[in-house]
């Protein structure tokens, strides 16, 4: 068995902020192989987005890592100085945004942009990464790509803004690709598109995919492993189709029963009732225990442990649901 | 095939409509500015941008029905929800509340029919006046129109607070100290606070978190037996549509290219445009799955194509779909599409495959 | 789906049976305080130590020209008070009844101290009121032609154009040159070359503001127009219009010194800061400094203050940097 190419370990990221210090992100672990697409799936404020820039060294003050670990292709990046993290980004690493602008300049032509971002890694010619860059546009999907090329950002719609980051996200081929909600804000048959393309292209180049998002749809189609978290923690972890048809953490069980779709046709959802926590005021307990149906007295007092459940499962609560052992142990039994 | 001969059966399902729209067209008109037009003088020849963004639309929706309409950006599903609420005046076509036209009422009657069709927005955050407290957010239109007296604002408002799931304790605060849930929910109370009969959702979930999408749906569903309410519901997220309307207008680029019941438009969809946009819907079910996508951008409102707008993304298109406007019209009972593949006879534009494509267009010649 | 998450649909406050839960009821703190966007920016507005000490140069002042009757050793309008023995005196002398001229005196023998505290008081009450009736008048007229659009936008917007093409020293000049001297005449001058910049910039912030869902939400629940005007567009155009006027008072206050100073402004029986300056302007080279430097150092000082204050709330006020 090789390495993971990505590896998080206990990564907890702090803020100090003007109600003291919050922990946006609290113990997160997992790995990520070579080619296999990673699904972090959270609500706003659950520290997926923080999960995914830690992985590209960009929490800036008043942020930063507090402890844990994260290593790529087995090279440690936590507490590496600015300039060496600047050689690894967009190199082994790299990250695409829901607004393609964050990371596109908008007075500055795509060629001029791509064939930078590949020169600041690799001594080419120009020549060469002008022809790279053209390659590259053209696998993900843009037509007539010389044409293109010399454009600005501004003359090109949402999606093609999308595939362009992507397209330059993917230049140096890197290990590790994170993609923080890319398709969020596009329209469904260009997500279907995007969604295409990314998934290509990871396969071709054996890229490990992070793919951040509140849409457990998406992940459904596209990732073979899934993380959810809550508060910071990530409350459960497993294969994409174990986790969404027998999940183990009650939250969830409320996210999928959630989200409207044609088995529930005019009947209400299961509802989570509540709001998520605000980070600077968890309670002492499990974070989820004032929002979950089935919450005892333990919930309320103690932080669950991570417990790992069979199948390369894992999830943080005291009253699981769908004990997979006890599944196991069923299937074995006749 | 069943050919019905009028449309009437399914543009007013039953009775009269609540709300109908007839033929209704929305144009905005970006004018030449001063330099444009002496640009002209000298031959210039810039010309008026117009925008289509509702083209000949013709809905009816029935009283306590959820009527969805989907389509992704540029569609003109928010336009056609402003005029169905009379935030916006159509440039052309009638728009008729239980049967009689909005534009020609008289004071008193336009203004009931204005608060008969009230609107929940998109951004919970900045459709509430961030400088008003919640109880006047909701109460000073119910008071402004003598609904009820300026002294039983408090207890109405807090009935109200109440019944869209909301602590009256709260009603003093300013909206920036609500989550987007709540939020959400005030919005909800403020449009009910003038006794609606429709409401009109844009996008009103779209902001939210799924377990709070989640909440306020169900409050949708449950005010809609309460109060028998009737809605027409915009949104681009099918499985919202799916999940709370009756029927769906699927529209692209201004115009509605297919109106049927929801079961009938996801179990089989007949628009090629409808068939793709159900295929690429991300599914919970679905697993690991290639994602196939349509090609091609959506043109811009501007310039849309000639003929059928879907034409040069469509995987079915002939030669008359460049040149004519499909009509909007029955193929069954209560279900219109506009496809010219519904005229050629033994072409369905539903599962063909390619291979029968390729044959298809040979013996078309 | 139901065989996928049993739990989820078994679940008993799935259904609205079980009523809605109440989503307020989570945030337990200050059940009924409304905390206002107004309250959140004075917080802030404190944060910065040189608005502080602004603020405080800013109060004194106000406070010294408000009680200047009381403090100032003597009525510098009162001529029989004043005593032609007493002209130029320099800083530290003894004047009138045996009280120390700080200031020194100027040549009909006023004190400077007390003159510069009733000058004050003319020029902030001419830099404020001036600054207010413009804002009223400006802010209306703007709100108005923005919401109204068309052409009662387009007559407002040209003549906004027109008078601020104008350079306001010449229009209060002329203005004044017709009107005479006085201190209401001057606060009409200031008035007339002031509303225009409210009057563009509440525009500004209300074309903005009227495309914000919670104008349409107005208009769906069919408020008179009046009422979504003056209780929903205008309250929320009011952040950049206290930035500018903070900022004009400083502008009038300079303005009518100006205005004074060429002998056009307030008349000589009631001195403002200007016009002390000008009194002093022709002794200034023959040594008397203080009767001109004085009057402009009160000047310098409070304009200053006025900006520091004006700086911060600019930058409290800014919605590109609030959240």
């Amino acid at each position: 068995m090789t390495a993971p190419v990505l590896d998080v370990r206990d990564l907890k990221v702090t803020f100090s902020t003007r109600e003291g210090l919050v922990t946006a992100v609290d113990g997160v672990s997992f790995s990520v192989d070579a080619g296999e697409v990673m699904g972090l799936v959270g609500e706003s404020g659950s520290g997926k987005s923080v999960t995914g820039l830690a992985v590209l060294g960009l929490i800036d003050p008043p942020g930063r890592i507090a402890a844990g670990s994260i290593t790529v292709k087995g090279r440690e990046l936590v507490g590496l100085p600015e300039k060496a993290l600047q050689k690894v980004r967009g190199k082994d690493v790299a990250m695409i945004f829901q607004d393609p602008m964050t990371t596109l300049n908008p007075v500055l032509r795509i060629d001029t942009q791509m064939i930078e971002a590949i020169r600041a890694h690799e001594a080419v010619s120009e020549k060469a990464a002008r022809e790279r860059a053209r390659d590259a546009l053209a696998k993900v999907g843009i037509p007539s790509p010389d044409e293109r090329l010399s454009a600005y950002p501004n003359q090109f719609s949402g999606g093609m803004r999308q595939r362009v980051a992507i397209a330059t996200a993917l230049l140096n081929r890197p290990a590790v690709l994170v993609a923080d909600e890319p398709t969020t804000a596009l329209d469904v048959t260009i997500q279907a598109q995007i969604l295409a393309e990314v998934q290509k292209l990871c396969a071709e180049t054996g890229t490990a995919l992070v793919w951040i998002t509140h849409d457990l749809s998406v992940i459904a189609g596209l990732a073979d492993k899934v993380a959810v978290m809550y508060a910071g923690r990530v409350v459960e972890e497993g294969m994409v189709a174990d986790v969404l048809e027998r999940p183990i953490h009650p939250y969830t069980a409320g996210l999928i029963g959630s989200v409207p779709s044609r088995n529930k046709r005019g009947r209400p959802l299961a509802q989570i009732p509540g709001m998520t926590p605000q980070l600077s005021k968890l309670p002492p307990g499990c974070p989820f225990a004032p929002r979950c149906f089935n919450a005892t007295e333990p919930c309320h007092g103690i932080r669950p442990e991570r417990t790992p459940y069979p199948g390369g499962r894992a999830a943080r609560c005291h009253n699981p649901l769908n004990v997979p052992a006890a599944d196991a142990a069923r299937e074995l039994a006749p | 095939m069943i050919r019905t001969s009028t449309s009437d059966d399914i543009t007013s399902p039953a009775g009269t409509p609540i709300v109908s729209l007839s033929h209704v067209h929305k144009r905005f008109v970006k004018s030449l500015d001063a330099a444009e037009k002496v640009a002209n003088l000298f031959g210039a020849g810039i010309q008026e941008q117009v925008v289509r963004a509702v083209d000949d639309v013709t809905l009816d929706v029935a009283p306590g029905e959820v009527v969805g309409l989907v389509g992704e950006s540029g569609c003109g599903k928010s336009t056609l929800g402003r005029i169905v609420a009379g935030i916006l005046d159509p440039s052309d076509g009638v728009v008729r509340f239980e049967g009689e036209d909005v534009a020609k009422m008289s004071g008193a009657a336009r203004r009931r029919a204005d608060l008969a069709v009230q609107m929940i927005f998109q951004d919970p955050a900045a459709s509430l006046n961030p400088r008003m407290r919640v109880m006047e957010i909701i109460g000073e239109a119910p008071v402004v129109h003598g609904l009820i007296s300026a002294g039983e604002m408090d207890a109405y408002v807090c009935g109200l607070m109440e019944k869209v799931g909301l602590d009256p304790a709260t009603r003093r605060r300013y909206p920036h100290q609500f989550s987007g849930g709540q939020r959400a929910r005030i919005n909800i109370a403020r449009a009910l606070a003038v006794q609606p009969r429709v409401l009109v959702c844009d996008e009103s979930t779209a902001a939210l978190d799924v377990s709070i999408q989640a909440q306020v749906l169900n409050l949708f569903l449950e005010l809609r037996r309460e109060l028998n309410l009737t809605y027409v519901f915009v949104s681009h997220d099918l499985g919202v549509i799916e999940h709370i309307a009756d029927r769906v207008a699927v529209m692209y680029l201004g115009r509605i290219v297919e109106l049927a019941r929801t079961d009938e438009i996801f179990e089989a969809p007949n628009h090629p445009y409808t068939q793709a946009l159900l295929e690429e819907v991300p599914r919970l079910e679905a697993r690991k799955r290639a994602f196939t996508a349509l090609t091609g951008e959506i043109p811009s409102p501007l310039r849309p194509p000639p003929g059928c707008h879907f034409h040069p993304r469509c995987p079915h298109a002939f030669a008359r779909c460049s040149v004519d406007r499909p009509a909007l019209k029955p193929i069954a009972a209560a279900r219109l599409s506009a496809c010219h593949l519904n005229d050629e006879p033994g072409a369905r534009p539903g599962r063909t495959l390619p291979a029968e494509r390729v044959a298809l267009e040979a013996a078309q010649g | 789906m139901s065989d996928l998450s049993p739990h989820a649909s078994a679940r008993p406050l799935a259904g609205p049976a079980a009523g809605m839960p109440v989503d307020a009821s989570v945030p337990p703190a200050a059940p009924d305080k409304g905390e206002s966007l107004l309250r959140r920016h004075v917080s802030s507005f404190f944060e910065s130590w040189s608005a502080i000490i602004g603020l405080v140069v800013l109060v004194l002042s106000v406070m010294a020209a408000l009680l200047a009757p009381w403090i100032a050793p003597q009525n510098p309008y009162d001529l029989a008070s004043l005593s032609i023995m007493d002209n130029m005196l320099p800083p530290g002398e003894i004047f009138g009844m045996g009280q120390t001229a700080y200031l020194g005196t100027d040549d009909q023998g006023r004190d400077m101290l007390s003159a510069i505290l009733y000058g004050l008081r003319v020029s902030l009450t001419v830099g404020a009121s001036s600054v207010l009736i413009a804002a009223v008048i400006g802010a209306s007229l703007g709100v108005l032609a923005a919401y109204a659009g068309g052409r009662v936008e387009s007559f407002v917007m040209r003549v906004v154009d027109l008078q601020l093409s104008f350079p306001a020293i010449l229009v209060a000049l002329v203005l004044l040159a017709v009107f005479g001297r006085g201190v209401d005449k001057v606060v009409i001058a200031l008035v007339v070359v002031q509303w225009a910049y409210y009057a563009r910039t509440v525009r500004g912030s209300a074309l903005v503001e009227k495309r914000r869902e919670y104008i349409e939400a107005a208009r769906c629940l069919a408020l008179p127009r009046r009422r979504i005007v003056f209780r929903h567009l205008l309250p929320n155009c009011i952040p950049p219009l206290i930035v500018v006027a903070t900022v004009q008072i400083a502008n009038a206050i300079a303005l009518e010194s100006t205005l004074s100073f060429l002998g056009v402004g307030v008349p000589v029986t009631e001195p403002s800061l200007g016009m002390l300056i000008a009194n002093g302007y022709g002794y200034l080279l023959s040594g008397n400094y203080w009767i001109s430097t004085f009057p402009g150092v009160a000047l310098v000082i409070v304009i200053v203050a006025i900006n520091l204050v004006g700086d911060r709330l600019r930058d409290v006020l800014n919605p590109r940097l609030a959240k």
